[in-house]
């Protein structure tokens, strides 16, 4: 009968859309984002954060950078504490994105010091050279509009006090975005508490080695701390690194769990075999006739 | 009986402005996959991959898919309701609106001016713009059904008005936002609400946009070009009613292993699953519909890319499921795999499809006979081969880097870095490249001989014109 009566058919094919769309879609509006998932500890943008954000989406970062880590084994290991939905509360829009071409961003608040961020931005590759991120350099050039921000921070009814505002006069959109990124999966307190407690007696499983194996080790070391410690050890947004400071067992400690209000990112990912090397190389890195430089 | 005069001005004008459309899409895609391989070719602020990506993704869904939606519903619509579109003026009005908004689209989205919602980038006042787009659409097509002088309306009819709800419905819900200043609003949902109601839209596009209108144009176009009725009416029903029914259950199978609710996961992996049913309903249907006219796929050139479209629809409609599975979602997500199930839907089944109209179309609307079947051939082989190697490459890669991404040490340390494993995407991307490239030279062949149809081609025998009638 609807075959001859296009109106019955549009009401009925709406009634038809509408079954699944109240039950998977309004539905869940009565849960999430209620008492029940709110987070202690989670808190409103501030001013430059917010301003951050904005950038962050007009640049469309999202179209490369996830921000929800899932519950699964790797992707905890590679960037922390999974997700929570009390995190996203203050979330307008959400960003949680679909594609990784490059990592996921929703932990990244804390890892690194702020001075790598602007080296990052400024030139992704001089960093990590075969990275396809684009430069950002000039958004250094861009100051911030303090006016507009505070309308945007009023429109989104976030709390915000003057100085806050009287601050941004002197910064640009490069300071915003990296306030935005240190403040990413920051609230809740992960990084201390995923930190492992390392019990028992270490033992370095290359102790006597000759240095001739060190070779190798200097990859590992090249990939993954020289972006902040230089090539040679000699220091830049870390500090420079002398053997001869630290016990085996020190050094270990340090690289596996980093030191987290210092801006040292933890290592405890690469597993504790190459954080023995790593150990090995930089406490023997200026002795010997082992150097491969 | 007498025949009452279609309008095909409109029909010419959608056509060949979504054939521009379609063109920009194509070509923006390309600079994107080459952006991936080399940054340098990034140009800040306006040329970055963060920015043309939007524009690709939404040039190819509302330049060109929805500029040939609305010539083929305009041209389906006259014919299957025997009577002249309601408003002509109103359609041609739409067309310069229509142009008008995607113009408006591209520039605000260069600028910068980005909701980041995918397929939803647009920022409100041109939110706005699409809404009244839309009405006027809905407006002429639904008036030219309630005057039709033919009292059945034919399947491809109801798929055009679900289509044209589902999409208002969709659009509207997901636009509520509150502005903050011209270009710059806020979602009005937050976190988690606005991640679910963001892919309740993002799916359902796809079933609204990408799925019902294609196969109007399917189950009209078809039976147009092999001159043989549709194998089952019955059939094209059930497929219909459960189509429409399951797909709004399925928007969190993009969100499975979030914070999304579980049980609203749950729902949506199992009625992802459950749409194979209707999906191959459609196929079955257009693959029994050839029985006895197999020939045709070698002596017509409009069959060939009908038949390969759906063939394609009926992959991505399996592919899709299994990606709903928690399990393959937990290793496939965020990967390259993503964009080659994508590419398959919307360079395979939808711009085939695409195609196939407007080569059915354009001589009908012109009173030209096409200009060179080879090339139409030609065409054909190059946006097969280039779609294939597309997505192919980037199943290839999305396997790869969720295997690497998972491999873990036996001390239950991560094998590889992030950067270790995306450096072994270099090579796929530029397979992605050239064969993006490949598609394009098709794309240009296409226009080519489409233009030379236009501008050279014999005046057609008067049975290409008047061969109208039912479907
Ligand atoms: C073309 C894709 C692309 C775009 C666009 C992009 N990035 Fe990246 N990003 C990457 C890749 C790949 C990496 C990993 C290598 C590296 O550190 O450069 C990365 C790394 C990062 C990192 C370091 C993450 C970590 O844990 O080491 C941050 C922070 C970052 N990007 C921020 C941004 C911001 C902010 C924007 C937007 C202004 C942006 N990215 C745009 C691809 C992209
Ligand atoms: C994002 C930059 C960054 C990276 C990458 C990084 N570090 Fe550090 N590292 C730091 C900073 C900053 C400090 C200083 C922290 C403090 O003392 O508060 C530090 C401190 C250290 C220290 C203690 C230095 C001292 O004298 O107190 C050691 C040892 C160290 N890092 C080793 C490594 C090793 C090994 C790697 C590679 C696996 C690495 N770091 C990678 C930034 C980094
Ligand atoms: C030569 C043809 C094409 C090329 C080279 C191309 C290239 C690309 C590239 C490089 C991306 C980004 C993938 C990523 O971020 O990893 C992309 C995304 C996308 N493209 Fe295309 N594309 C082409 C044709 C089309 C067409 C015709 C359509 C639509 C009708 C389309 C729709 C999309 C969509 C929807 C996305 C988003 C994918 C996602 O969200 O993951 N593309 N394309
Ligand atoms: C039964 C039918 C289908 C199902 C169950 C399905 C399922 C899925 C799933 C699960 C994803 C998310 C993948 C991920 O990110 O992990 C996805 C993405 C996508 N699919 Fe399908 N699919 C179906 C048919 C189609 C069709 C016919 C098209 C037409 C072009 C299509 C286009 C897309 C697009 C554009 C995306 C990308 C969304 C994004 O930006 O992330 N799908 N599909």
């Amino acid at each position: 009968m609807w075959e001859k009566k296009p109106v019955l058919l549009m009401v009925l094919a709406t009634c038809t859309i509408l079954a699944g769309t109240i039950i998977t879609m309004i539905l869940p509006f009565t849960w999430v984002n209620t008492k029940a998932d709110r987070i202690e500890g989670v808190v409103p943008y501030t001013p430059i954060e917010q301003e951050g954000r904005d950038i962050y989406i007009r640049e469309g970062c999202n179209n490369c950078h996830s921000q929800t880590v899932r519950p699964l084994v790797a992707e905890v290991l590679r960037y922390g504490e999974y997700s929570k939905s009390g995190e996203f509360v203050y979330d307008r829009p959400f960003l949680w994105g679909s594609k990784r071409t490059g990592p996921d961003l929703a932990r990244v608040g804390g890892k690194y010091p702020d001075s790598w961020h602007y080296k990052h931005m400024d030139s992704p590759r001089s960093m990590v050279p075969r990275t396809n991120m684009p430069d950002y350099k000039w958004l250094r050039d861009n100051p911030l509009d303090a006016e507009a921000i505070q309308h945007k921070m009023d429109v989104l009814d976030f709390p915000y006090n003057n100085p806050q505002i009287a601050a941004l006069q002197t910064k640009n959109e490069m300071d915003a975005i990296v306030a935005y990124m240190q403040k990413l999966g920051n609230d809740i307190n992960w990084r201390k508490a995923t930190q492992v407690e390392i019990i028992g007696e270490l033992v370095n499983p290359y102790a006597g080695v000759d240095h001739i194996t060190m070779e190798p080790w200097e990859s590992v070391y090249r990939n993954n701390c020289a972006a902040c410690h230089g090539e040679h050890l000699e220091g830049e947004i870390g500090p420079e690194l002398v053997g001869d400071n630290y016990e085996e067992e020190e050094l270990f400690k340090i690289i596996y769990n980093g030191i987290p209000d210092g801006g040292m990112p933890s290592f405890s990912a690469l597993g504790s075999d190459k954080v023995w090397q790593l150990t090995n190389f930089i406490k023997y890195y200026n002795q010997g006739e082992g150097e491969s430089h | 009986m007498e025949k009452p005069s279609y309008n095909t001005d409109i029909v010419r004008g959608f056509v060949n402005w979504s054939i521009i459309w379609g063109l920009v899409a194509v070509l923006v895609g390309v600079i994107v996959s080459l952006q991936m391989v080399n940054p340098d070719l990034n140009f800040p602020p306006y040329l970055t991959f963060g920015r043309l990506r939007p524009i690709h993704t939404n040039a190819g869904i509302y330049g060109w898919g929805v500029g040939f939606i609305f010539a083929t519903f305009f041209y389906m619509a006259q014919r299957l309701c025997k009577t002249p579109i309601w408003s002509p003026k109103l359609a041609k009005f739409q067309l310069w609106f229509f142009n008008a908004t995607i113009i408006a689209s591209a520039v605000t989205l260069l600028m910068g001016f980005t909701t980041s919602k995918e397929y939803h980038e647009m920022e409100w006042p041109i939110d706005l713009m699409i809404i009244v787009l839309w009405v006027m659409f809905a407006i002429n097509i639904i008036m030219t059904i309630i005057k039709r002088r033919e009292e059945q309306m034919y399947i491809s009819l109801w798929y055009m008005m679900a289509a044209i709800i589902g999409i208002a419905v969709l659009f509207v819900v997901n636009s509520a936002a509150v502005p903050a200043a011209l270009f710059k609003s806020y979602s009005a949902y937050a976190g988690t609400n606005d991640a679910n109601v963001h892919w309740w839209f993002g799916h359902n596009a796809v079933a609204m946009a990408l799925t019902a209108p294609p196969l109007a144009m399917f189950y009209y176009f078809l039976p147009k070009s092999t001159g043989v009725p549709i194998y089952s009416h019955r059939l094209s029903i059930i497929s219909f009613w459960s189509l429409i029914f399951m797909y709004l259950w399925t928007g969190a199978h993009h969100l499975l292993w979030t914070p999304v609710p579980d049980w609203v996961q749950t729902l949506a992996m199992a009625f992802s699953v459950m749409l194979i049913a209707p999906s191959w309903g459609s196929v079955i249907n257009g693959y029994l519909s050839m029985n006895g006219q197999w020939h045709q796929m070698r002596d017509n050139y409009l069959v060939k890319f009908l038949i390969l479209g759906l063939t394609f629809y009926g992959l991505q409609t399996l592919q899709g499921p299994m990606q709903s599975i928690r399990t393959f979602s937990a290793f496939i997500h965020y990967t390259d795999w993503v964009p080659g199930h994508i590419h398959m839907g919307t360079m395979g089944w939808v711009s085939m499809i695409g195609f196939a109209c407007i080569y059915y179309l354009v001589p009908r609307i012109y009173g030209n006979e096409i200009f060179s079947i080879p090339l139409a051939n030609l065409h054909f082989w190059l946006i097969l081969i280039g779609q294939l190697i597309w997505s192919i490459s980037m199943w290839v890669a999305g396997v790869l880097q969720a295997g690497m991404w998972n491999a873990m040490n036996p001390d239950g340390s991560l094998t590889y870095t992030f950067m270790e494993t995306m450096v072994e995407m270099y090579p796929y991307w530029w397979a992605r490249a050239i064969g993006g490239l490949i598609y394009l030279i098709g794309v240009l062949i296409f226009i080519y001989n489409l233009y030379m149809t236009v501008q050279k081609g014999k005046k057609s025998s008067s049975t290409l014109t008047e061969a109208e009638g039912r479907a």
